[in-house]
């Protein structure tokens, strides 16, 4: 029997497409989005949105709040590590989360480095602004990748950008001659294995979702036509009016994302979506999607 | 040309849709009861078993289902499939009654312990047959129930059976290479069409 391989890592991702990750930062919470159709949640101390508002340092969050979520839900359950920090990554292997997000959201504990994840048994998902950058968390040992918006904004302008720009990549790369490969894994800065492997199946190695800013019906069938093949929303659910509503019309939008009609019907009377920033506002300083090397 | 279906409500649809076509059938996804009509089989893949039998219960799935089963139409279920189509599912009010089967969901506990391992196959009665068994957070089969045929095991457990038209297993076949698990619910599935 051989646990923690590469195929049960990227295995459970390949289980939750088509479905909605959702933040949650209690067992109540957690319910909620079990409730209304989450194929998994997020434990967090604060949802993105309030980690903006609050500053000062984010870490992982509390192991107890965590386990108090693991034991409300049957769906697995995912935590952040900040990036770097193999510390903590251990403390969420020790209480046995189902996947670690090493995450942008909080703030770095290595500048130059991200963890190991082939010394994990428990998977890993990491963010991505582009193709180089996917490639080298998958090197690494990422068995997911999501694609960075910007965290607790609402504005899913950035989610959009990225995902183009990965999809653009991969499209570019497949129609290449295998010659010039090794020169694009370079300009990359990724494994030549891995371009390969663009370049033979015109997709990345694992499974890509979708983050950030991602907080209606209509956010989320957009970004899975984009080539999404699952989305996570943060702050658009606890911060929208009315959230039991919202996750569930976020998760029919998710399925239903190639039907209008059903995207129409879910997305009426919803409430308020979160308020949220408008990302082109945000100074440099305020972009956490630009964390990660 | 037989035509099958995919549930593909959430989860890994798109390897049973590649599986089949790599089986020379036309394979399609479902997301609207009404799109079972033109289906010979279907196939209920692995997922979150909790997502995908709230979103049957909210698009009016079943009583389509039930119509799919009764005209006697073969179905398979892996993993979250198979809690869906089980008789029985230890402490949760799923599972559509399709194969008399009681199941518990994850069994062998949580991701960290989601693990690969050969089972012994007995497909069409060959027996020594070894099979990669890919199996995350996966199910258990706790009780099969009468006329239910065992077609693998792993070690002392069932992991793959058959109940007249219905297959149900807890582990992967989509996620490798094999295609023997497919062809053998497609050799099902063109029998039936013959016969009917």
């Amino acid at each position: 029997m051989e646990k923690g391989t590469i195929k049960v890592k990227a295995g459970l991702a390949e289980m939750l497409k088509g479905g909605v990750i959702m933040d949650v930062t209690t067992p109540e919470q957690a319910k909620i989005a079990e409730e209304a159709g989450a194929v998994s949640v997020m434990g967090l101390e604060k949802i993105p949105a309030d980690i903006r508002t609050a500053g000062g340092v984010a870490r992982m969050t509390d192991p107890q709040i965590l386990q108090k979520i693991m034991e409300a839900v049957s769906i697995p359950v995912m935590a952040k590590a900040r990036i770097g920090h193999f510390g903590e990554a251990q403390i969420l292997q020790a209480i046995g989360i189902d996947y670690i997000d090493e995450s942008e959201v909080l703030t770095p504990a290595d500048e130059r480095f991200h963890i190991n994840k082939w010394d994990f048994k428990v998977p890993f998902v990491c963010g991505a602004t582009n193709l180089g950058e996917a490639l080298r968390r998958i090197g690494e040992g990422a068995a997911m990748v999501r694609t960075k918006g910007e965290p607790g904004t609402g504005d899913v302008v950035h989610a959009v950008t990225h995902l183009r720009a990965i999809n653009d990549d991969i499209t570019r790369i497949a129609n290449l001659p295998r010659e010039e490969l090794m020169t694009v894994a370079k300009e990359l800065g990724a494994p030549y294995e891995l371009v390969v492997y663009v370049h033979d199946h015109k997709k990345l190695p694992v499974v890509n979702f979708s983050a950030g800013g991602i907080s209606t019906p209509a956010d989320a069938a957009m970004i899975m036509q984009l080539g999404a093949e699952g989305v996570f929303v943060g702050s658009g659910i606890f911060k929208s009016e009315n959230p039991m509503k919202m996750a569930q019309a976020i998760v029919e939008a998710t399925t239903h994302f190639n039907n209008p009609d059903v995207v129409a019907r879910v997305s009426r009377g919803l409430g308020s979506p979160m308020q949220g920033t408008v990302c082109s506002g945000l100074d440099e300083q305020q972009m956490l999607s630009a964390r990660g090397w | 040309m037989c035509r099958i279906g995919v549930l593909a409500l959430q989860g890994s649809f798109r390897e049973h849709v590649q599986a089949l076509t790599k089986c020379a059938v036309h394979a399609y996804e479902v997301r609207l009861p009404d799109q079972l009509k033109a289906a010979d089989g279907l196939i209920v893949p692995g997922g979150e078993s909790t997502v995908i039998d709230k979103l049957i219960k909210k698009y009016g799935f079943k009583a389509h289902l039930d119509h799919f089963f009764r005209a006697g139409k073969p179905m398979m279920g892996t993993c979250a499939g198979m809690i869906m189509l089980a008789g029985k599912v230890l402490g949760q009010d799923i599972g559509w009654g399709y194969i008399n089967l009681t199941v518990e969901r994850n069994a062998y506990g949580r991701q960290i312990d989601s693990f690969e391992q050969d089972i012994d196959l007995n497909l069409n009665c060959r027996k020594g047959q070894d099979f990669k068994g890919i199996f995350i957070r996966a199910p258990k089969i706790v009780k099969v129930g009468t006329d239910v045929q065992i077609l693998g095991m792993l070690g002392k457990e069932a992991v793959l059976v058959r109940q007249n038209h219905v297959v149900a297993c807890s582990f992967h076949p989509e996620l490798c290479r094999d295609l023997r698990i497919h062809q053998y619910f497609v050799q099902m599935i063109k029998k039936n069409k013959r016969e009917s």
